[in-house]
């Protein structure tokens, strides 16, 4: 089990920051997040995006920002573990928590700091019947997360944005042939992209079925074939393949921070605005997933909420003991 | 001084009048998040990036001139999409509007 000082759950930069304040407190933290990268939206919806409103910064890319919390923290050394969905919040007593993620990670910390923004990134699925029968291992994917698990395989790949094209291509690189299915005609991902694929296609190394929709998935236990339809021609062909890829991006889902017991409303945490607690004693809640009274959804307003929490979870892991503030410019970042 | 628009949401079946501020640069995303409508998430803010105001326009115009590149693009990734689809967040609520009717999807 790892054993942490808070267990900070999303990585955003409300999360990121956190880890910062409490370093300064010398608090230790370990990081979880369901996305494989850190950074939450900014990383995942917006990379290159500019954003005006952080203080000092006239305008910075958003995964720049993040870049550069990940830097501030390397003094701190947080934990990361990334890919993981936390399942359970359980409080075994005062200052004892055990989170328990969907891969059967447990992390045991003595508080804990929700900054999940708008919750779990979670693939967007098609109207299909019985994809959950081949999920988890069993023949359908919703992201590449190691492209050597597809090498020398029979891939059928649906959906029409970058990742679809770019994951494509890659894949056809590696994998023993690869069917692209796309319900237009044409693709309005990044030119390069495009052409490539056309190109791929001409080459006859992606079978490129456009105009096409994913109609049924078909196995015994495991996924064997899929039937595609084509929208114009009303013919549908039946495709034999290993391993299906749902790539039609992702939708946010408060998910399982719905069970713990925490008081929320309308998709969001209800905290003290003294200091971001929540109904249940250790818990925190920073940044986007929180709601008070005049709450403003500004990463710059998540950055002061992650300082607030990190004092008040001081307080609670140190009961009775005095705290002075103690400011960076006269103390300096001392690494732990 | 400027009028309100009436805009006619579906969501799950019931309809619903609402009568929108044409002159607060608003987008129909925002618009909608204000209702009691909270199922639209617009999480990237309107950026035609999330795809989480997804909206069906029913009938009426929406005054611009349809959905442009970008706005298509995000549509272009979503398992099911319509001929009338549209990202709410980039529809400008102004007083080209008329007789809008839209379903949340």
């Amino acid at each position: 089990m790892i054993t942490t000082d808070i267990a900070i759950i999303g990585s955003g930069p409300a999360g990121l920051f956190a880890v910062f304040e409490a370093g300064l407190l010398k608090l230790r933290t370990h990081l979880i997040d369901y996305l494989p990268q850190p950074g939450g939206q900014l990383s995942e919806v917006y990379p290159k995006k500019p954003i005006y409103d952080i203080p000092g910064y006239p305008t910075v890319q958003a995964q720049e920002l993040v870049d550069k919390l990940l830097e501030q923290n390397k003094p701190f050394n947080p934990g990361f573990t990334l890919g993981e969905r936390i399942e359970s919040l359980e409080k075994r007593g005062e200052r004892d928590f055990v989170l328990t993620t969907d891969k059967g990670t447990q992390i045991n910390s003595k508080a804990v700091i929700i900054a999940g923004g708008l919750g779990c990134f979670e693939p967007r699925k098609p109207e299909v019947a019985d994809l959950n029968k081949f999920e988890g291992g069993r023949g359908i994917n919703y992201m590449v997360l190691d492209p050597e698990k597809f090498r020398n395989k029979k891939l059928v790949l649906a959906g029409g944005g970058d990742s679809a094209l770019d994951w494509t291509i890659h894949l056809s690189q590696i994998a023993s042939e690869v069917t692209l299915v796309h319900r237009s005609e044409s693709f309005r991902g990044a030119p390069d992209s495009v052409n490539k694929v056309f190109e791929l296609s001409k080459q006859g190394k992606v079978n490129l079925l456009l105009n096409s929709n994913l109609a049924k998935v078909d196995g015994n236990g495991v996924l064997k074939q899929v039937v595609v339809q084509n929208k114009n021609a009303d013919d549908s062909r039946v495709i034999a393949t290993d391993e299906l890829i749902l790539l039609f991006g992702l939708s946010p889902k408060l998910g399982p921070i719905e069970r713990w017991g925490l008081n929320i409303e309308k998709n969001s945490i209800e905290v003290n605005p003294e200091d971001y607690s929540t109904n249940v004693e250790g818990v925190f809640a920073i940044g986007d997933i929180n709601t008070y009274k005049n709450k403003l959804k500004l990463i710059l307003c998540g950055f002061h909420e992650a300082a607030i929490a990190s004092h008040a979870i001081y307080k609670y892991i140190n009961p009775g003991v005095k705290y002075t503030l103690k400011y960076t410019t006269v103390n300096g970042v001392n690494a732990f | 001084m400027a009028e309100n628009i009436k805009i006619t949401v579906v969501n799950k079946g019931a309809e619903q009048v609402f009568e929108a501020p044409d002159d607060l640069g608003l987008n129909l995303m925002e618009f909608l998040k204000a209702t009691e409508h909270q199922e639209i998430e617009g999480m990237c803010g309107g950026m035609a990036l999330c795809a989480t105001c997804h909206v069906r326009v029913l009938e009426g115009t929406t005054g611009d001139e349809g959905a442009k590149d970008d706005e298509v693009a995000m549509l272009e990734t979503l398992p099911e999409i319509f001929g009338n689809s549209r990202l709410s967040c980039q529809i400008k609520l102004t007083d080209r509007i008329k007789n809008l009717k839209i379903e949340l999807v």
